[in-house]
């Protein structure tokens, strides 16, 4: 089983990238777990076609110690396997802390266990790596590849980097590894090779160039992936790329962050167009 | 040294001067200690620590100049693994300075373990007077589980608080936020207001996490705030007295404050409040009501005695009724405050008559306990004001430290205006305080200040404990673990005052302990039967012989490991000692 956590900045496109690309992994035959991560619980949105699900936390809350898996985790897109951990309403509690005890819970109720077959897990984390609850995914190798959904603008290379460094942090004592960048395309100047340098500079690659098309976000509309919305269009194939991408994927790196005065030469060197 | 210019002295001498006179008796632990060179001690003590922690630790570890203190680094962050006295700020406000309020409902919001270990830990008795209650027995808590720190726990306090309400009906309500409540941000705060608004009584929270200071002494800060805040200044009717004062810091450890109002009731002086030792609320919404502030623990309390001479004019000065000669001193100065020929009679009266059954008992215990020695490490004014039962019965004190003091409790307050302000201290909220617009009233005019001052009273004093230690004894801020060793091999003083967590070591090596927070389940010790009480106390444990009477088995077997708890390993496995091991045998 491969263990695969999404980080990115927030709002750049980590749940849609996660789901679409899990899509096609289905559809390639492959046996999926997703485990969003992010209070909001609407991880998992598409591939259940609704938020549909109720959270691994809130469960725990209302039945108490007594929860099966089948509680807590449910078939969406043609059979993938989704949870949402769930968390506090914004302003409230730990998030972070929510985050540790239902992966916890997953463990305990045996949804990792050989006996369920799983291809692949997937973390959909959300933000940045803000402290330790939100890192809990590459600690204690939950899980130990890493792709970073990234656009070409400033901040989201910036967080993109600052993950890299958490990335660093436990790849020193754990088994936790940086699998690539996942382009999501803002139609910035010269995105794509300013990401590819990007990536080549924290010893890893873009893996895939997302490009920027509003099917997307038609099929989101209609609470679905792009392959199931409409598996004919462009941009299915585009995620179908990315998913044979991750599978093939065997450079798995320790990462090296940049400071911030190489990102901003980078910036400077591929972020204006002549 | 004392600021309180000699009136008739029925009788009690000035043990400091004296005791700096007489020569120590000869074969006596004092003349021991007399023979050893304090400087080399002190550097026997501290010689072991990495260059980092020995720099630090020389700062907070003085030889004493009683004529001019040097600064003592004092109120700074522990070194880690020096195995500390100190406590935490939860412990600071809700244990010492607000949990002894006895008809206040103290809910602890957190996980159970801070409710748990903070219940009754104390010894801060209480009497409830006819149609009062007692809520010290019991121990409330919001029980935070994993789904409060998650979720967050504002609904849970919510409903404790409620909870509460409706089981007991107290008149007021204090809410105190653990460590993990200051990292998962409940605003306990406006819980309380709300809980206010609905149940119509006082509900108030204290923010005192106890990571926020480097001590409890933080915690203290943090709870005199929160008190002056929400209680005092409630309710303006004054008690029906002529001289009306209240007692600040004075906690009723194993009923001190009884004692000390005992005491003063003989003389006709009246306490309104006594902050905080078996105190109601009713008691502490009109502290402000009285004419004068004296002030026991100098420490916890300090800030409370300032705001409320800013805000309602109340004076201040330190008193210390620990002691025959110290209380002896205070009532004299209280009773020249009110400046009343017939409370200073009575005064004089009081302490004649006090005397006369106390002086057989100190002169009797005196006669074994001379020339013995004791060194004292605890609190933030114990250390001091013990020191002056020790030299009523002529006993030296060899070395003092506080667990959580400040610089100026140490060097007096002239010190205050050089202490830094650090990051640490600045974490504490600071209150402005105004004069209140109706009811600041100042108890003296400037020209009978003055007047005062000029006969050699002062006011807002404090002159610490190092002026009142003999040259060369050793000053130990935050002392460690291994420095409390080193000291009792050194100087193998008699007795050692301290807390519960150094008296089982102390005692390991043959020397008892006296707790000087809880008082071993003894007490009282303030005023002059409490002093009765520890001179006979301490006669007991010093002249006991059970201490000599055992021999440690490695003192008599040579084939028993000398240190069986801590075993070197050797390379490959196995222990360097396994031979000795091996012949390891019991009894």
């Amino acid at each position: 089983m491969r263990k695969v956590a999404i980080y990115g900045k927030g709002g750049i496109g980590k749940s849609t990238t996660t789901q679409n690309t899990v899509a096609a992994l289905v559809e390639m035959g492959k046996k999926v777990m997703v485990v969003g991560c992010d209070p909001k619980a609407d991880s998992t949105r598409l591939l259940l076609g609704g938020l549909a699900q109720r959270s691994v936390l809130d469960t725990l809350r209302e039945e108490g110690e007594d929860v099966e898996l089948s509680d807590i985790r449910s078939a969406g897109f043609c059979n993938s396997l989704c949870v949402e951990s769930g968390g506090p309403e914004p302003g409230v509690g730990c998030a972070g802390r929510g985050i540790i005890t239902s992966i916890n819970m997953l463990e305990q109720l045996g949804a990792y266990d050989d006996s369920e077959q799983l291809d692949y897990v997937f973390y959909d984390v959300l933000g940045d790596v803000v402290c330790g609850g939100f890192a809990m995914p590459i600690r204690e190798g939950k899980a130990e590849e890493i792709y970073i959904v990234c656009s070409g603008e400033m901040m989201a290379m910036y967080a993109a980097n600052n993950i890299s460094k958490g990335i660093l942090k436990f790849a020193q004592t754990g088994v936790v590894r940086l699998g690539g960048l996942i382009c999501n395309s803002r139609k910035v100047d010269n995105e794509c090779e300013m990401i590819e340098k990007f990536a080549e500079k924290l010893g890893t690659q873009m893996i895939h160039f997302v490009p920027r098309n509003n099917d997307v976000q038609r099929a989101e509309i209609h609470r679905k992936t792009v392959i199931e919305w409409n598996k004919e269009c462009e941009q299915a194939d585009e995620y179908r790329a990315l998913a044979k991408a991750i599978d093939e994927n065997k450079k798995l790196v320790v990462p090296k962050p940049l400071t911030i005065q190489e990102l901003e030469d980078l910036l400077m060197a591929y972020g204006l167009l002549n | 040294m004392s600021s309180i210019s000699p009136e008739p002295e029925s009788g009690v001498s000035d043990a400091t001067d004296t005791e700096a006179l007489a020569p120590p008796p000869p074969g006596s632990s004092a003349e021991h200690a007399a023979s050893i060179n304090a400087a080399e001690a002190r550097e026997k003590m501290i010689e072991i620590y990495p260059d980092k922690t020995k720099k630090k630790r020389a700062k907070q570890f003085l030889l004493n100049d009683p004529e001019s203190p040097q600064p003592i680094a004092a109120n700074t962050r522990t070194v880690p693994g020096i195995i500390t006295q100190r406590g935490c700020t939860y412990a600071g406000c809700r244990g010492v300075v607000i949990g002894p309020m006895h008809d206040v409902l103290h809910i602890t919001h957190g996980p159970i373990g801070c409710s748990f270990y903070s219940w009754q830990t104390r010894r801060n008795l209480a009497r409830p007077r006819p149609g009062d209650v007692n809520y010290l027995q019991y121990s409330m808590t919001t029980d935070m589980m994993e789904d409060e720190i998650i979720f967050g726990g504002e609904k849970k306090l919510a409903a404790a608080i409620r909870e509460a309400y409706k089981i007991f009906k107290p008149k007021a309500i204090a809410v105190y936020a653990t460590c993990p409540v200051g990292l998962i941000g409940d605003d306990i705060h406006t819980v309380c207001r709300l809980a206010k608004a609905e149940l119509g009584i006082n509900v108030f929270g204290f923010s005192c996490e106890g990571y926020k200071g480097v001590s409890q002494s933080a915690g203290h800060h943090i709870a005199n705030n929160g008190v002056f805040k929400h209680m005092v200044g409630l309710d303006d009717t004054p008690d029906d007295a002529e001289f009306r004062m209240n007692m600040l810091g004075e906690y009723n450890i194993g009923g001190d404050a009884w004692e000390i109002d005992t005491l003063l009731r003989k003389c006709g002086i009246h306490v309104t409040a006594t902050l905080s030792g078996d105190i109601s609320y009713e008691q502490v919404v009109k502290a402000h009501t009285v004419d004068l502030n004296v002030v026991q623990c100098h420490r916890s309390i300090n800030y409370m005695a300032d705001m409320m001479e800013t805000k309602f004019g109340i004076p201040w000065f330190k008193v210390n009724f620990i002691g025959a000669n110290s209380t002896a001193k205070s009532l004299r100065k209280i009773a020249k405050f009110f400046d009343s020929k017939k409370l200073t009679d009575r005064v004089e009266e009081v302490i004649a008559q006090e005397l006369s059954v106390l002086r057989p008992i100190m002169d009797d215990v005196k006669s074994r306990c001379a020339g013995k020695t004791a060194a004292l490490f605890v609190g933030g004014s114990r250390a001091h004001h013990y020191q002056d039962l020790f030299r009523d019965i002529g006993m030296t004190v060899i070395a003092a430290g506080y667990e959580f003091a400040h610089r100026d409790d140490y060097e007096g307050r002239d010190v205050l205006p050089t202490i830094k302000i650090d990051a640490d201290s600045r974490n504490i909220e600071e209150l402005t305080v105004e004069a209140d617009p109706t009811r600041y009233r100042p108890r003296k005019t400037e020209e009978q200040k003055a007047a005062l001052e000029a006969g050699g009273f002062s006011f807002r004093d404090y002159e610490g404990m190092m002026k009142e230690m003999r040259k060369e004894s050793l000053v130990i801020d935050d002392i460690s673990h291994h420095e409390m060793e080193k000291l009792i091999e050194i100087y193998k003083p008699d007795v050692i005052g301290s807390g519960i967590k150094e008296k089982f070591i102390i005692e390991k090596l043959g020397v008892p302990c006296k707790q000087l927070h809880s008082y071993d389940y003894s007490g009282p010790y303030a005023a002059f039967t409490g002093a009765g009480n520890f001179y006979k106390e301490i006669d007991r444990m010093v002249n006991t012989k059970v201490w000599r009477l055992v021999t440690a088995p490695w003192k008599s077997d040579p084939t028993v490991p000398p240190k069986p708890v801590y075993r070197p390993r050797v390379r490959g496995g196995g222990f360097e000692d396994e031979g000795a091991a091996k012949n390891w045998k019991r009894g």
